[in-house]
Order: C-alpha cells, then structure tokens, then sequence
C-alpha cells in the first residue's frame, strides 16, 4: 500500500469516526432512544417472564355433584386437590351454566346422578364442558381434566383388584424438563428487542433525516454513501449488543433459562441478524422518506412477523403449508431457530450452520441494496 | 356552542384531509389491518395439524402393532423413522425432523393382559413447550381410548370411566375463533392510538401546533377535533375485520352486533384518549412513535390475546385494570362467541368509559401546558 493510500484510508476512518460521535450524542441525548434500547428489553423480559404464561393453572371449574356416593366424592376430591383446578362445587346444572355463562367459571365437571351404579357396571361416565371462547386454556384444561379422571380410575382399579388394561404413558419433555412456557419465550425475546432496535429505530431516524433534508445536506461534504452507512448505523449496532446482553442475562440470571450453547456463537448470529434488521430499517426508510408510513411499514414487515410468523409465540409447524413457506421469508424465522436451538438444545450444527447461512445472505443482499439506494440519490 | 362546534367540524375536515388525500397514507389505513387479520388468522394458532414423530417398538407384538395403526390411523400422526433404540431418536429430535418420539416398551403385550400396567413412552420435543403439550395431549388420548377398546373387547367391566367432553361456544377449540374476535381491538387500537399520537406530533415538529393554539381553538375543541377522525377511521378498520371474520373465516356471530359496536365505540375512545395523552408528552413524531410503542407492547401482552390475565402474578393484575385492550377483548369475544347481553358487559364498559374520562381530559390540559 502506498502511502497516498494510507492517507486516503486514515482520512476515510476519521470521517467515518466523526459521523459515529454524532450520530451517537444524537442517540444519546434523545431520551426516547434510551428508553427502546434498555427500558423496552428490561420491560419486555419483566412481561414475558412473569405476566405471559401459556401454562394453565388454577382453572375455576364448577362441579356438579348430582351423584352424593363415595365413589362421586372420589372423583370431585381429585378436582379439589388438584393444582390446576379450583373446585366450587355446585348442587345443579343451571347453577353451573350460570356460572359458566358469567365467566366466574371455566369449566363444568359434572358427575350424573346413576355414577356409583354405572361404575360397577364398568360404563361410568364423568362429563367435561369447558368454555371454548379462550380455545387454547380450554384445551389445556380439558386434557387435564381427562388426566385427572384417569389417574382417579386407576387408583380405583387398582383398588378394587386390577382385571387388566392399564396402560401408563411416561411423558417426557426433553430440553424443557419443567415444561415451562418462559423456557422459550424468554430466549425468543431477543428476536423482538433486535427487530425494535435494529429496523424499527433506524428507520424512524433515518427517514427524519429524508423528511429534513439534512441527508442532503450530509452529501454536499466529503463523506460518500458508504460511509454515511457506516457511520450511522454502528451506533444502533451498539445499542442492539447492549440490548442483547441484558437479555441473555435476564433470561439466564433471573429467570434460569439454561444457556446450554456457546455464548460466543450466539452472540455471532445475533450480529449477523441485528445486521439484517439495520438492512432492513435503512432500505425501508430510503424507500419511504417519511417518518409515519416508515413506522407502519417497518412495523409490518419487520416487527409482527418477528412475533407472529417467527416461531417465537405461534409454531410455523401448526400453520397451513402456504403461511408456512411465507415465514420463510422473514429473518426472523431464522433466527428464532436459533436461539431456541441454542438455548435449549446446545450446539447443533446441523442447525446453526443453514440457519446463519440465511441470515449471513440475507444481510449481505440487504446492505448491498441500502447503499445502492443511498447512493442513486445523489445521481 | 354552535361556534364551537362548526370550529370543530372545521378542525375534523382538515384532520381527514390531512389522513385521507395521500395515497400512500390511505393504503396504509386500510390494507395493513386485512391484510394482518389474514396473516393471524392462519399464522397465530396453537392447533397442530400434523405431527412428525419416530417409533421405537421394543415389543413388537400384535398388540403393538395395533396401537401403532390406531395411533396413525388418527392422519394426525405421522411416522418419519422407525427405530431400533433411543440413541438415534435424538438427532432427529435435535434437528426438528420429529416433534415425538413414541417408545413401546419390551413386555408391553404380556403386561397389558397380566394387569401389571404396562409402558408406552412419548418423549417431546420441548424447545416449543405448548406444541409439544398439544401433541402429547394427542397421543395421550388416542392411547387412552385404545386401552379403553382393549379392555371392552376382553369384556373386562369394573371401574372404567368415560370423559365426555364438549366445548361450548367453540365446539372445535378452534384456535382461530378466540383469535380473530380479539383481533378486532387488537390492530384496530394499534393503528388508532399511533395515528392519533402521531398525528400530533407531526405538528408539533412542524411547528404547526402553536398556529393551532393561538387560532380561536379552545384546547377542548383541538382534542376533540384530533379524536375524532381517529374514531371514524377506527370503526372503519374495525368494521373491515369484522367482515374477515364473518365472511372469509366464516366465524358464526352469536350476539347483538349494537352491543359489539357500542363496546368498540368505548374501546376507540378510551385508546384514543391513550393516544392523545401520549402525544401531549412527545416532543417529535419519533418520541411519539416509540411511546406508543412502550404502552402497546404491555397492552397486548397483558390483555388476554395470548394468554389469560387470570395467570398473571397479582402484582400484574392490576397493571391490567388500566388497560383499554383487556376490556376490548373480553367484551369482542364475549358478543361474538358467547352472544353475551349488554347487561353482563357492563362493568368492562364501565372501565372503558372511566379510562377516556381520565385520558381525555389531561391531554387537553397538557396541550396548553406544554407550550409553556
């Protein structure tokens, strides 16, 4: 290299440092940058670790017992001792659809009147209604009431001398021992707090610098497009590193998720999509120049399908073909695989490797495009 | 009072203008909200069509056999391997190839005839816990009824219980049902409360809100003003996915579609006064914007869209009184699903009609504050 090169590169560096120190008082004094890159992961990880809970517990369910025999008690005393269920127990059917109907309970266990008699007769019958307005706790519930019927019939089989046709599933949940829902919706987390800083953030500030001209203004120095990229963008890469960690910390430190994959590769995907994510923020804002319709596109295409078609919440696996090819559009997707991989599961490679490769392309291509686009504005 | 109210007319043609006359800003008030409802509508649902999983038949004996015919005779399950052990389950469990593995273990014939209960092990794939809850739930209960068939075949009466169940309101447990009722407050709010706030906060940076302030505009008039075109466009969406749900999802409507209007009249009103109140705090439309953002994101979480509020620690609990989207969704999916009366919505209605009370007023109080 000669050293008219050097000179050229020392030169390109301390522009390129200048425009990181503005863009980053920039971000600094705007207390509503802040707020998204520390409050918005420290509040999301509080919401999602404490207040979203897929699993069911303590069900209000009314039990009406139409049959008084000991049989009968058996059946409502496994309701009553049950941590899932909260029994109130009722002398009629009405009492209970009443009860039902004005949401003060879920679910109806009712146990008819010829029970005990019917039971000798080995065709008993327990009946479970439960209120399919919240579909999944309704589920949820139902299958347990079944467990609960079944684990009371085999007590008594076994009591009464066992003819036979017991079989006993041993559930086992591998990578999710507690089956605890915070187990992937913590790490999933990162997915959301990535998308907000990454596209969401950068697209805001760069389509107010379209909106005010000060892009403009910025082309007339010496800087190129390329370097005014680079300069704006470090900033947010920074910020969405910090965001980062104080997930993988909260996940792990408060709330026990075990990291079982490396710290090192897990921060390396989370570059390669936070690099995509800016992609995606710096192309939307160059293509829209304006604050809100940026904010609503950026909103669509980035930050819903990172919660709703990610795997994050809803599995791609339960979705129709077609919606599943759709998320396979969406970084998101990927990086979802990802950390639920990595957290859970361990250094897969079979499942890292294609997934980083994705995300690795997907970045390219988008950065590609975004200095492209900058660039054919000053033509 | 008639001058104050042609003012405010004034204010809501030009606040209409404003939202309606570019055409990318039209779209972006109508095509996002179907076009979301459709997405979510497939894309948010706990129900597992199918499920990919490996054998492992340590018995291999008739009766085996048929539990494994009976398990896939269901169409639901789907086998991607047969295998020898558990050792070479795990890559296929590790690379998602499979949600279960179902082992069938040694003895499990002799064992079901002697009484001793015999074993059947479904092992799951828990990087996703409430998939792989839904799929074991499936596996459960198919052999559960084929133990149930066993056993009447060999005659055997004794204590043998049936579970009868049903579902009212939504006799599929369709994940889609609860869904798309809830949608309805859910976008609707987010895109009412962002252009209200927004809508502010582009003439607060334009400068444009001081020339409001000090034309013959009382700060009441301004937020009535501001309020209502969002009110007309929230109905607007909120009648577009209503029609998503009736017509292209075809969801039954089972209650008074004035009392469901009623609801979201409040609901709109309440999450604009949200909005309102938000903006009177931005300085520019990016404070506003992310804002917005710092309230919608606990109010979607904590308002039963994806998860009960009745989980929630208490602490919580109370965090969610104040929010309007919790009171939406409950009466939504109340009047469409249960086909609830007014009578039994009135205290959600009530918490509605205190939260636009409050918000309301303090922004109009707020615009003339900040100025100073």
């Amino acid at each position: 290299m000669s050293a008219h090169d050097a000179n050229r590169m020392l030169a390109a560096l301390r522009r390129i440092s200048a425009l990181i120190r503005k863009e980053s008082w920039q971000l600094l004094r705007d207390p509503s940058s802040i707020a998204i890159g520390i409050v918005m992961p420290i509040a999301l990880l509080v919401l999602f670790g404490y207040g979203i809970n897929l699993d069911v517990k303590n069900v209000p369910v009314a039990i009406v017992m139409e049959d008084n025999s000991a049989e009968a008690r058996g059946v409502a005393s496994v309701f009553e001792l049950s941590d899932y269920f909260s029994a109130m127990p009722v002398k009629t059917m009405a009492e209970a659809r009443e009860m039902l109907m004005s949401s003060r309970a879920n679910a109806i266990v009712r146990i008819p009147a010829d029970f005990a008699r019917t039971l000798k007769l080995g065709n008993a019958e327990v009946q479970v209604i439960v209120n399919g307005a919240d579909s999944n706790t309704a589920r949820i519930s139902l299958g347990y009431a079944q467990g609960a019927v079944a684990v009371w019939a085999a007590k008594e089989a076994a009591r009464t001398g066992n003819p036979g046709g017991l079989i006993n599933i041993e559930s086992r949940l591998w990578f999710n021992e507690a089956n605890d829902s915070t187990y992937f919706l913590v790490p999933g987390l990162i997915v959301l707090v990535m998308t907000l800083i990454g596209a969401m953030l950068t697209a805001l500030v760069m389509a107010r610098e379209w909106e005010r001209g000060t892009f403009e203004a910025l082309f007339v120095t010496p800087v190129n497009s390329f370097e005014i990229l680079l300069g704006k963008t470090v900033p947010y890469f920074l910020l969405g590193l910090a965001g980062l960690a104080l997930c993988v910390a909260g996940s792990t430190l408060l709330f026990g998720v075990p990291l079982r994959g490396s710290l090192v590769i897990l921060t390396v995907v989370s570059m390669l999509y936070l690099l995509v994510a800016l992609g995606l923020g710096l192309v939307i804002s160059s293509a829209t120049k304006n604050q809100f319709i940026a904010s609503q596109v950026t909103m669509f295409v980035t930050f819903l399908p990172a919660m709703m078609l990610s795997g994050f919440m809803f599995d791609p696996r339960s979705m129709p073909v077609a919606v599943q090819m759709i998320t396979y559009i969406f970084p998101a997707r990927y990086f979802v695989t990802l950390l639920q991989t990595l957290f859970l599961a361990g250094n897969i490679w079979n499942v890292i490797l294609p997934n980083a490769a994705v995300l690795a392309g997907m970045a390219t291509a988008l950065l590609a495009l975004s200095v492209k686009l900058t660039r054919k504005r000053i033509a | 009072m008639l001058a104050s109210l042609l003012r405010i007319v004034t204010l809501i043609r030009k606040e209409l203008l404003v939202i309606l006359k570019d055409p990318k800003s039209r779209a972006s008030l109508v095509l996002p909200p179907i076009l979301q409802c459709l997405i979510f509508g497939y894309a948010a649902t706990y129900d597992l069509n199918t499920v990919p999983y490996a054998l492992i038949d340590l018995d291999r004996s008739a009766t085996s056999r048929e539990l494994i015919s009976k398990l896939e005779g269901s169409g639901i399950f789907q086998r991607q391997a047969t295998l020898a052990q558990t050792g070479q389950a795990v890559t296929l469990l590790d690379t998602k190839k499979v949600i279960l593995v179902i082992v069938v273990e040694r003895d499990f014939e002799r064992q079901l005839a002697s009484g001793s209960s015999s074993a059947v092990q479904v092992i799951a794939d828990g990087r996703n816990s409430n998939t792989s809850g839904v799929a074991q739930g499936y596996a459960n209960t198919i052999i559960a009824d084929f133990a149930a068939d066993w056993r009447s075949r060999k005659g055997i009466s004794g204590p043998a219980v049936q579970v009868t169940t049903r579902a009212w309101f939504n006799p599929q447990l369709e994940t889609r049902w609860t869904m798309i009722p809830s949608l309805i407050g859910t976008i609707t709010m987010m895109m009412t409360m962002m252009l209200t706030a927004m809508s502010v906060a582009r003439e607060r940076e334009e400068g444009t809100f001081e020339q409001l302030l000090v034309a013959p505009f009382t700060p009441t008039e301004i937020m009535v003003g501001k309020a209502v075109p969002s009110m007309i466009v929230g109905i607007a969406q909120s009648s577009a996915i209503l029609m998503v749900a009736l017509f292209w999802f075809q969801i039954p409507f089972a209650g008074s579609l004035l009392t469901l209007y009623l609801g979201l009249a409040l609901f709109l009103a309440a999450a604009i006064g949200f909005g309102l109140f938000l903006s009177s705090l931005a300085a520019n439309m990016q404070q506003a914007m992310i804002l917005c953002f710092m309230f919608l994101m606990p109010f979607m979480l904590l308002s039963g869209l994806m998860s009960p509020t009745d989980n929630m620690p208490e602490v919580l609990q109370y965090v969610t009184m104040i929010n309007p989207l919790k009171y939406a969704i409950s009466i939504t999916r109340r009047v469409y699903l249960e086909g609830a009366h007014l009578t039994e919505l009135l205290p959600d209605m009530l918490a509605l009609v205190v939260i636009a009370a409050v918000t309301m007023p303090i922004s109009a109080w707020m615009f003339r504050h900040r100025l100073n």
